[in-house]
């Protein structure tokens, strides 16, 4: 119905534009002399008037039309009044899917009613918002055409109107923070009223799955963020541990050693490691790395668990390689030559050079690079939810199987998600441990790169 | 310091004999280690491609066989089947599938037959049935159907199952073997390429699983995100470039852009799940919830190099625009922007190749439903192409290790595509001023 409706907007819109340009040329070569804008801006205000506010209409209708139609039907149930929350979200959907024709059991009279009244109201609201659009798109459509006139500045309003559109769009960007922040805030809030907030905070267990039994009383420790926040650092480190030389080294060799051909080809191909998506790099490890080094693990005697952390680790830190190695590229670029020469003419080798003079000049971007790269690490999904464990465990062995809170996440979300179980809830707080403990490794590495950069 | 000062403190060292061994092995040393540093910088990046090098080729190696598919052509004649024309959908197929298979090897014990009939798809009744039904004349006589071989006997005819190893450490018996080199001296197994990986949706048994919902679940969210991202990160680009005073609201916004666009893409996926699907009560596993998403994510980026490519327009430009009497937005939108666009095309087109590849944030809204038929539109669930190769991958049965290599075989062509796209639009359009 939307889908048509916008179609109808985009048509309507089409051809206002074209009328209002065809009659702001009649006022052209009419009685009334030049006027002020060039018919095309007339008609594309005509079309702007047309579409806009019905397209606005249109939106806010979809985001309010469900819950009116909701609370309707729900008030029509007999009681229904005194159902809570959870409940009649419950009931609801069961209505919902009758009307769909998706019988599972025959239903109760009660809700038969309920899905004929749903079904009728839910056509009704269909006709009254296709007529309410229509109605605005030709009082809109009136409008313009009618201001068509020869003073009219016809391109100052479409100007206007695209600079609201341009400062919307930039806003935006600050909903999109906020939106975030409210949702994770919002949903934590209510899995702290139902687990404390320091026994999240300290606990040292980690067992979400306990919590589902009805006679658990949530809180007993089972949602403890410390192991599930060490087994993060955990295999983020041993991803940089594998990064951090590699990337700096081969930004080494590339910028200072190179000849130009070998960089111009080699470099791309770096990039390459950081363009292959994260689920291939997970089935990578799955499939090959950690039988590998499950496989070498016996052969030196060691215990490895078929999902340790040192393969998701590993393959983690091979993706953030070419992330590293180009920021490393640019904190070089950004050394002054002067630096550089002054080093060769006291006799110093290109290595001592490298080492005692651009390195530490470029030390401050490094850090800055490393700090984002550990802050992609911690966020990093895929291949940690294909590779490492489930099972939340304080250990130092990295050939043992730890969780993560991006895996967390995932497995307790995957599924069915009723937004009233704190197994449910104990994701988004887990969502806002991650989003800000990157958002502080983000503000630092940005300010030392932006800092840096101001310096030289 | 002067010449002479510094001069008198060197009177107590005694001078420097830089043909000495001592210094000669120093001289060695400092160049060793230079050298070093190089060998180490040489590793490093060796290390890394070597690395996708067996990424690329172990994804090959187990992904190549999945691109054919062994089946047997069976010639079926329909005519004298007792079918109901009026009710095709009905009839016995199974019946007249098993006929079929039955007169390629007659004379079979009924337990024998049993482990015969494993060998085929247990599907084959409905794809007789389909074909039958797209094309009725086939009813008039003898017609050939090709019948994809279950994934165990797939595996045999590529030469998987090692016939060596202890039968009951095998799927198929030596029985089975024995009846399906029979069948292979007969001539009717066949492996021709396997199309129904691209026009298959998804499915229980890897010899009829496909990616045609998950390529088109992928095309319909890639549609949404980019009719929504393309003019809003436009727009927010030219504002913020052209427009926007410069104030503590726009220092705000530029902040978070930047900050946005290292938020981890799973945090995005929560946002979609508390707001479009708690809030709005969007649709679950629908693309149109996928690409609002992947629109959210990648429009940070999607600004940030809009900006750098409205940047790179010199200014002559706008100025000569404005000195003819152009207005600031005509000098943006006749003049800046159409120089900027084969730039801001490029980055548009990358940004959709990651969000393409992009899985997290498209699990969390449930586009990882086992769906059997393709999306028809942005609102009917279905999957998408990375996160298939996440099912496929936690999938058990054999055969889904290679389909999953495959996926993500079809999953890089098509990123090597759109890169291919983008750095040929750079090369082609883009203007060095």
């Amino acid at each position: 119905m939307s889908g048509y409706l916008i179609a109808f907007l985009a048509l309507a819109a089409l051809s206002m534009a074209y009328l209002g340009n065809s009659r702001a040329k009649a006022t052209h070569n009419g009685a009334a002399g030049k006027i002020h804008s060039r018919p095309i801006y007339h008609g594309l205000n005509v079309a702007i008037w047309t579409a806009v506010p019905a397209f606005v209409l249109l939106l806010v209708w979809l985001v309010f039309q469900s819950s009116i139609v909701n609370h309707l039907v729900l008030s029509g149930i007999p009681g229904s009044e005194n159902l809570d929350a959870s409940a009649s979200s419950i009931l609801m959907s069961e209505v919902r899917q009758v009307a769909s024709g998706n019988l599972f059991k025959e239903p109760s009279p009660e809700v038969k009613a309920a899905a004929d009244h749903f079904k009728s109201l839910q056509g009704i609201a269909a006709y009254l918002m296709a007529a309410a659009v229509a109605v605005a798109a030709a009082i809109g459509a009136f409008f313009g055409l009618k201001v068509i006139g020869s003073r009219y500045r016809a391109r100052h309003s479409v100007e206007l109107s695209v600079t609201l559109f341009m400062m919307f769009s930039s806003l935006l960007a600050i909903l999109i923070t906020l939106g975030i922040v409210f949702s994770l805030v919002f949903e934590a809030f209510h899995f702290f009223t139902k687990v404390p907030f320091t026994e999240f905070l300290f606990g040292l267990r980690w067992e979400p799955q306990i919590a589902m039994r009805a006679d658990q009383v949530a809180g007993q420790g089972a949602f403890g963020v410390i192991p599930v926040l060490y087994g993060t650092f955990l295999i983020s480190a041993i991803a940089m541990i594998v990064a951090v030389p590699t990337g700096i080294l081969s930004a080494i060799f590339l910028t200072e050693y190179s000849h130009p051909r070998f960089r111009a080809v080699v470099k791309p191909l770096l990039e390459i490691l950081a363009g292959v998506p994260t689920v291939v790099y997970g089935f990578f490890a799955v499939l090959t790395v950690a039988p590998a080094i499950r496989d070498l693990g016996i052969a030196l005697g060691f215990e490895a668990s078929p999902n340790s952390a040192l393969a998701a680790g590993a393959v983690m830190g091979v993706m953030i390689i070419p992330f590293i190695s180009s920021l490393s590229d640019d904190a070089f670029a950004a050394v002054p030559r002067a630096m550089r020469e002054g080093s060769y003419a006291l006799g110093a080798t290109k290595g001592e050079t490298i080492r005692k003079v651009l390195l530490p000049a470029a030390l401050p971007g490094i850090v800055g690079g490393v700090l984002l790269a550990l802050s992609r690490a911690v966020g990093e999904t895929m291949i940690v939810v294909m590779a490492a464990g489930l099972i939340a465990k304080l250990t130092v062995n990295p050939l043992d199987a730890v969780t993560t809170v991006t895996v967390q996440i995932v497995t307790l979300l995957i599924g069915d998600a009723e937004f009233d179980n704190p197994k449910t809830l104990a994701a988004f707080a887990l969502g806002l441990v991650l989003f800000i403990v990157t958002l502080i490794l983000n503000l630092i590495a940005l300010h030392t790169v932006r800092k840096y950069r101001e310096k030289y | 310091m002067s010449v002479t000062a510094s001069s008198d403190l060197n009177v107590g060292v005694p001078a420097i004999n830089w043909q000495s061994d001592d210094m000669k092995s120093r001289r060695k040393r400092r160049y060793a280690a230079d050298r070093r540093l190089q060998a180490y910088g040489l590793v490093a990046i060796i290390f890394a491609l070597g690395f996708l090098a067996i990424l690329i080729s172990s994804l090959v190696y187990t992904g190549n066989s999945a691109f054919t598919q062994s089946v047997a052509t069976i010639e079926i004649d329909l005519s004298t089947a007792d079918i109901d024309r009026t009710k095709l959908a009905d009839a016995d197929w199974r019946g007249v599938v098993r006929g079929a298979l039955r007169a390629q090897l007659p004379g079979l014990s009924r337990s024998d037959e049993r482990k015969y009939f494993e060998m085929f798809t247990s599907s084959g009744q409905f794809i007789v049935r389909d074909a039958v039904v797209a094309d009725p004349s086939r009813l008039d006589g003898k017609s050939t159907f090709v019948i994809p071989l279950a994934d165990p006997f797939d595996q045999l005819a590529k030469g998987q199952v090692n016939r060596d190893t202890p039968e009951s450490q095998r799927r198929v018996t030596d029985q089975q073997i024995g009846m399906f080199d029979q069948l292979v001296g007969k001539g009717i197994i066949s492996r021709p390429f396997n199309w129904a990986l691209f026009f298959n949706a998804d499915s229980r048994f890897p010899e009829l699983a496909g990616l045609a919902g998950a390529i088109s679940g992928s095309f319909w969210s890639l549609l949404v995100c980019f009719v929504i991202s393309f003019p809003v990160g436009i727009a927010a680009a030219i504002y913020l470039e052209e427009f926007a005073p410069k104030n503590k609201l726009t220092d705000l916004i530029e902040v978070n852009i930047n900050n946005l666009a290292a938020v981890p893409s799973v945090v995005f996926g929560l946002l979609g799940l508390a707001v479009f699907l708690g809030w709005f009560g969007m649709p679950r596993s629908a693309p149109i919830v996928g690409g609002l998403v992947l629109s959210l994510m990648t429009l940070p980026t999607l600004i940030i190099v809009t900006r750098v490519s409205l940047k790179s327009v010199p200014s002559s430009i706008r100025e000569a625009a404005l000195g003819v009497g152009a207005s600031k937005h005509e000098a943006i939108f006749h003049h800046i922007l159409p120089l900027a666009m084969p730039t801001i095309m490029t980055g548009a087109i990358i940004s959709l190749a990651r969000a393409l590849g992009e899985s997290a944030p498209l699990l969390l809204i449930g586009m990882n439903a086992f769906i059997t038929s393709p999306p028809d539109g942005v609102f009917e669930a279905s999957t998408a192409l990375p996160t298939q190769i996440f099912m496929w991958a936690d999938s058990p049965e054999r055969g889904f290790v290679a389909r999953t290599s495959a996926a993500i075989l079809v999953l890089l062509g098509f990123l090597v595509l759109m890169n291919g796209i983008a750095i040929f639009l750079r090369q082609r359009f883009e203007r060095r001023w």
